[in-house]
């Protein structure tokens, strides 16, 4: 005799309709039912014509963000039980075009990520010889935080800036800059600072700090943009006051 | 890849941009605690002007400092100055709280913990508060 | 460095703003806005307060408060009008303005404490 739990599951289908509706569905629930489980039932047993993303279903791809009542989640790793009685609302992840149903497009993501050049940059590669780049535990610590990140981007679902503004660049990239930033094997900061610092980089962030709140590996993307700008700001004043390699 | 069509075709579908509606700050409690911590800044404008006329009535001399003093007591004066306030207060506090994921300092080995940039700050604003309070009063 | 812009400059005159106005505004309008007009505190006498102002330190510490709080409140007001009421197209506008009127004010109040030296 198991619990039943109401799904309002967000549809788009584009060669039909030109705005989005809910559907509804009524799945059986256990305690250790996910959300993702209860898309998988639907998808099964109930509907099979709903699109959505998933894999590892352990909160590590970062496939399967979804809007949940109203929050950006993996859902994954959110339970059906923490919204029984229900109903529960799923959307698509907010700021982002719908491709269909909860699919959204993160091609602008994907194109931001690069312009940043998430991998270690250095000037010249040691020769093998010398060795492996060594790397402190408290060097490691420096970074580790915002090396965490999955690319889920729960975090641009939550920031209201991203959602009025899609030009600005994005909490997970200004944080994954950081993460290589403040690696001590890589030598590409400078490179990384013209774009972060262009007006729709760091500078559009308010701190809203909605980022933070709804990271699932706790990476604080909005720790990383304000130590950034500070970082920045005192570069700008140098580069202004001395320039020119000083 | 990235244009889209207003006619769905099967590889090029047509994809939805919900707008952002001007109300999103009321849709999430954490939105409406920011706006209203960006809305602080307007009482942060007005007591600075407070202060310039208060500046500016010690410069024309006691008695326009006395009419200052007794404006300054009016009702509406009073209820916007309670206002601004609870809204200074409340900057002050938010502001506080942001400093620690901005400022990370390390000693050596160690990052001085999240905890004690905010303690400081605590401890500079009772601090600057008292000097203002004997600066003023000195009692 | 990319296009230079007044960004960085901007930002750091309006976090040095907020912390200046967040330590100082609570105990000042608590005492001028509050307990000198409602009679709890009696208010300092006018020689006394004309004497502090004529102090350098305190007057460069009051024309810190005014010019940095004018900042804060300016890139603020800028920005939550860009974002919060979405008024894209006014935005040169409005940061000309606002920030014009920062340095308005903070030039009245170097005139104000100067002349109160």
């Amino acid at each position: 005799m198991s619990n039943r739990i109401r799904l309002q599951i967000a549809r788009y289908r584009p060669e039909q309709e030109s705005e989005a509706t809910f559907d509804e569905y009524e799945v059986p629930y256990t305690k250790e039912m996910a959300v993702l489980d209860g898309l998988n039932f639907v998808k099964d047993r109930l509907d099979g014509t709903l699109a959505y993303r998933w894999s590892c279903r352990m909160g590590i791809c970062g496939s399967c963000g979804m809007d949940v009542n109203g929050e950006p989640k993996l859902t994954c790793a959110t339970f059906l039980t923490d919204y029984a009685p229900g109903p529960v609302r799923i959307a698509p992840l907010r700021n982002f075009p719908v491709i269909r149903d909860l699919i959204v497009d993160i091609g602008d993501f994907m194109r931001k990520l690069v312009k940043i050049k998430p991998w270690i940059v250095r000037a010249a590669e040691k020769p093998l010889a010398e060795g492996e780049y060594r790397q402190t535990p408290e060097e490691l610590e420096e970074y580790k935080q915002f090396s965490m990140c999955i690319n889920c981007m729960l975090c641009y679902a939550a920031c209201p800036i991203y959602g009025l503004d899609p030009k600005f660049i994005g909490p997970a990239v200004i944080a994954l800059a950081q993460r290589y930033n403040l690696d001590n094997r890589d030598e590409g900061s400078a490179e990384r600072m013209s774009v972060l610092s262009e007006h729709d980089g760091i500078w559009g962030c308010t701190f809203v700090g909605e980022c933070t709140t709804v990271c699932p590996k706790h990476v604080d993307p909005a720790g990383a943009i304000q130590r950034y700008k500070l970082t920045a700001a005192v570069e700008s004043m140098k580069s202004f006051f001395a320039p020119r390699g000083a | 890849m990235e244009q889209t069509t207003d006619v769905y075709t099967p590889y090029h579908p047509r994809w939805l941009r919900p707008r952002v509606s001007t109300y999103w700050w009321l849709q999430k409690p954490a939105y409406l605690r920011f706006i209203l911590r960006e809305g602080s800044c307007m009482f942060v404008g007005w007591f600075t002007v407070y202060l310039l006329l208060l500046l500016d009535a010690v410069l024309e001399g006691p008695l326009a400092y006395e009419v200052f003093l007794a404006w300054s007591g009016t009702p509406w004066v009073l209820a916007l100055n309670v206002v601004t306030l609870a809204f200074v207060v409340f900057h002050a506090i938010t502001f506080f709280q942001a400093a620690p994921q901005a400022i990370v300092v390390r000693l050596g080995r160690t990052r001085v913990p999240p905890r004690a940039v905010l303690l400081g700050h605590y401890a500079g604003w009772v601090a600057v508060s008292a000097i203002v309070w004997f600066v003023l009063l000195g009692v | 460095m990319a296009r230079r812009h007044p960004e960085p400059l901007l930002w750091m005159l309006f976090s040095a703003g907020g912390v200046v106005s967040g330590m100082l505004m609570p105990i000042l309008v608590l005492l001028f806005g509050l307990a000198f007009p409602l009679g709890w505190l009696t208010p300092p006498t006018y020689d006394t307060l004309r004497a502090v102002l004529g102090n350098p330190i305190a007057a460069l510490v009051v024309f810190s408060l005014c010019a940095l709080s004018l900042f804060h409140w300016a890139h603020r007001f800028r920005h939550t009008l860009y974002d919060g009421l979405q008024i894209k197209h006014l935005n040169e506008v409005i940061a000309v303005v606002s920030y014009g009127v920062a340095v308005a004010g903070s030039g009245l109040a170097a005139y104000l404490l100067w002349q109160l030296a």
